[in-house]
């Protein structure tokens, strides 16, 4: 057993302590237990990830057991690290551990801490088995667990039927994208005979069958696979057909939005996608698909948070946002951009998540912008990290988001999967961007206080200084880790094209989100002055349009949702449950007559005794 | 001694057999239900001295010594049951004893 294989072991352990022995533990303890072995796993990851820089090694393995095997093709519980895993390792664990300090903390006085904390701690159990899984069955297992974790977590205050509805939502919209991709699975297995994930980017550029199609106009297998694993990577990082399910999914505690809903979960397709870089690679159709679907989700989402009211939906806008750009670098072939992009943007949204849970816990629980404003005074702390979140988020210069996002948009304009209309959707994203943080803060933190003024801020978390720590560690690292570029060569590939692009273009993507701040600066000011309510109460389609994010939930409710539970109320007494109760009915009768016969007669019971006997006889002798 | 043909004793002994058992059938009193149950045993026995002495072996006889000595025992147990349910119930129809309704 080396390290390797340890590091998801140790919140395993955690998680079966926690949920077995629920609420007998007191909060010190499970806190100490959940928060002390994601500190561990991080420092293991820490470790891995030191050893695989000094470049003495570039992959470590870790073969546990055979899972089971078809044929040739063995299906292994073994784990793989090399560069990409573990920069995922190390957000996951990394940012996981800040968060479960966090959420300890936040969560402290609710009556179900220890199963809150059981279930955080699955996840990131989950969520290290898919990111170090070697095939992509086990891959799948995370990818699920995953999943059911953030069901549980979404739905974590049940009582109230919202969550619960939520909760429901995410599971159903992420079982379809699953679907696809069990489906991408079954069809590489059939053309590569292979589940390694290794070895199918391996064979993938090899061999001629999978990436040639056998007819002239049909597609080859290399784009139904790729294309399949883009549905699945698209349900779970709530890309444009099924994005709906990540605002809603904001009704889940705030430690959870931060933890998957921002930081690691939602990154996951983005994941998939660099990991099978293979696939992609014979596939350049669905690259260019993955950059339009990420372009189109990136303005869509810039779009829906504009009109935003809740603080929470705002940032799971600006998360699909943020993951569009994510897709749109790895479908312009920008593979190290994308992950990169991938980690410090979990940085920042952590911090944003986190600190926006702070406000909201100051506040009592109020969620609505309209509602808050010039906490700039009350909350000096909180607003500053706020402030170098959104900072990183908009992309200024010298920020861990300018680092990543420039990245992304300068591989834009020469990609031969991209294009230069893909980067102006870019540049119009990140305009977007930076408008809606400008509201966002201008809102909340700038302007008069609209919360009632003998409202007392809660000090529940002002006075914790291991909270402040925790947030001030994400703060610096949303400000500094663009520093640390992480050298992916050896296992996504480069394209070194960017040189023939034209020398204007970086200048204007540095300039967007100051043209963006500036538009807003001038567009709330004249708010400022004639009060905010015009703009709380604007009740124009428009706006209502977009606060409901696009009409997508209506099309989806009239296209998909009724059409189903009206087959389904049609169809109650279902064709194939009727064959079923036939036999059921065959018993039944056979029972009714064997019952009559049961009357009790003592000469009822020796004449049918007899005459049975006769008829034996008869049946033996004839 | 005229030698009696097995097929004639065996008829003999299915039409007591049969006697007996539509009277255990159709009899509702438990006294004559008894009796008929007799005359079944006896079909029974005629057959087996019939098989024996066809044969020539002893093992029939023995088998209705066995038959006379099984008809004893239960003729007392059943005429004990007779005399018990005569007290209980005051009637020896055996449809009135249908507790055992399933």
């Amino acid at each position: 057993m080396n390290l390797l294989a340890s590091l998801p072991l140790y919140p395993l352990l955690s998680f079966l302590v926690l949920i077995s022995f629920g609420k007998r533990l007191s909060w010190a303890v499970s806190s100490w237990l959940s928060v002390g072995s994601m500190g561990l796993s991080a420092l293991c990851s820490l470790w891995l990830f030191a050893q695989l820089s000094t470049g003495e090694v570039n992959v470590i393995t870790s073969h546990l057991w055979q899972w089971f095997s078809i044929g040739s093709a063995e299906v292994n519980v073994s784990f793989y690290l090399d560069a990409l895993s573990a920069v995922m390792i190390l957000v996951v664990t990394g940012v996981g551990f800040l968060i479960h300090l966090f959420a300890a903390i936040y969560m402290k006085s609710d009556e179900n801490f220890t199963r809150f904390m059981a279930y955080m701690n699955l996840f990131i159990v989950a969520m290290l088995v898919l990111v170090l899984a070697d095939n992509l069955v086990l891959l799948y297992l995370g990818w699920e667990g995953v999943g059911l974790c953030s069901f549980l977590l979404i739905g974590f205050w049940y009582q109230e039927k919202s969550n619960v509805l939520a909760a429901r939502k995410a599971f159903i919209v992420t079982r379809i994208g699953d679907t696809a991709m069990a489906i991408g699975l079954f069809l590489l297995f059939k053309s590569l005979s292979s589940l390694n994930i290794v070895e199918i980017n391996q064979l993938a550029q090899t061999s001629d069958a999978f990436s040639m199609s056998l007819a002239s106009n049909e597609a080859s297998d290399a784009y139904w696979a790729a294309l399949l694993l883009l549905g699945g990577a698209v349900g779970k990082s709530a890309q444009l057909p099924l994005q709906t399910w990540l605002p809603d999914a904001m009704a889940g505690p705030t430690p959870v939005s931060a933890l998957i809903h921002a930081a690691t979960m939602v990154t996951a397709g983005v994941y998939l996608i660099a990991r099978m870089n293979g696939v992609f690679i014979m596939a350049p159709e669905v690259m260019t698909y993955v950059a339009w679907l990420g372009a189109i989700t990136l303005l869509l989402a810039g779009v829906a948070a504009l009109a935003q009211t809740d603080i929470k939906r705002v940032l799971a806008y600006s998360t699909m946002s943020q993951i569009g750009y994510m897709m749109l670098a790895l479908g312009a072939g920008a593979w190290s951009a994308g992950v990169f992009h991938l980690t410090t943007h979990a940085f920042f949204k952590a911090l944003l998540f986190l600190t926006a849970g702070a406000v909201i816990l100051a506040l009592h629980h109020q969620q609505s912008l309209f509602k808050m404003g010039g906490l700039l005074k009350k909350l000096p702390f909180e607003s500053a990290l706020f402030l170098i979140g959104l900072a990183c988020l908009v992309a200024l210069p010298g920020t861990s988001g300018f680092f990543s996002k420039e990245a992304i948009i300068a591989s834009l304009w020469s990609s031969p999967t991209a294009g230069e209309s893909l980067w102006w959707c870019a540049i119009l994203g990140a305009l977007l961007t930076s408008i809606y943080s400008c509201r966002l803060f201008f809102l909340a933190f700038l302007g008069e206080q609209r919360f009632p003024k003998d409202l007392v801020i809660s000090d529940h978390l002002e006075t914790n200084h291991l909270l402040r720590g925790a947030l001030v560690v994400l703060a610096l690292l949303s400000l500094f880790g663009g520093l640390f570029s992480v050298d992916l060569s050896t296992v996504l590939p480069v394209n070194n094209e960017s040189e023939l692009s034209p020398d204007w273009l970086h200048a204007v993507a540095i300039i967007t989100p100051f043209i963006g701040i500036a538009f807003s600066w001038f567009y709330f000011k004249r708010y400022h002055s004639k009060g905010i309510t015009s703009l709380a109460e604007s009740q124009s389609s428009w706006v209502v349009f977009c606060r409901n994010g696009l009409g997508f939930d209506v099309i989806y409710q009239l296209l998909l949702v009724k059409p189903y539970c009206f087959i389904a109320q049609v169809n109650r007494r279902d064709l194939f449950d009727q064959l079923i109760m036939l036999s059921a009915w065959y018993v039944g009768i056979w029972r009714d007559v064997l019952s009559v016969s049961q009357n009790g007669r003592l000469r009822w019971f020796a004449g049918t005794f007899g005459l049975s006997l006769i008829g034996l006889i008869l049946v033996v002798i004839l | 001694m005229t030698d009696i043909p097995l097929t004639h004793v065996l008829i003999l002994s299915s039409l007591l057999f049969t006697i007996g058992f539509v009277g255990v059938v159709v009899r509702k009193n438990t006294l004559f239900m008894l009796m008929s149950l007799e005359v079944m045993l006896n079909a029974v026995g005629v057959a087996f001295i019939g098989a024996g002495s066809v044969w020539q072996e002893a093992d029939g006889q023995i088998m209705f010594i066995l038959i006379l000595t099984l008809a004893a025992a239960e003729v007392a147990v059943g005429l004990a049951l007779l005399i018990r349910m005569q007290r209980r119930y005051r009637t020896l129809d055996i449809d009135v004893l249908s507790k055992m309704k399933g």
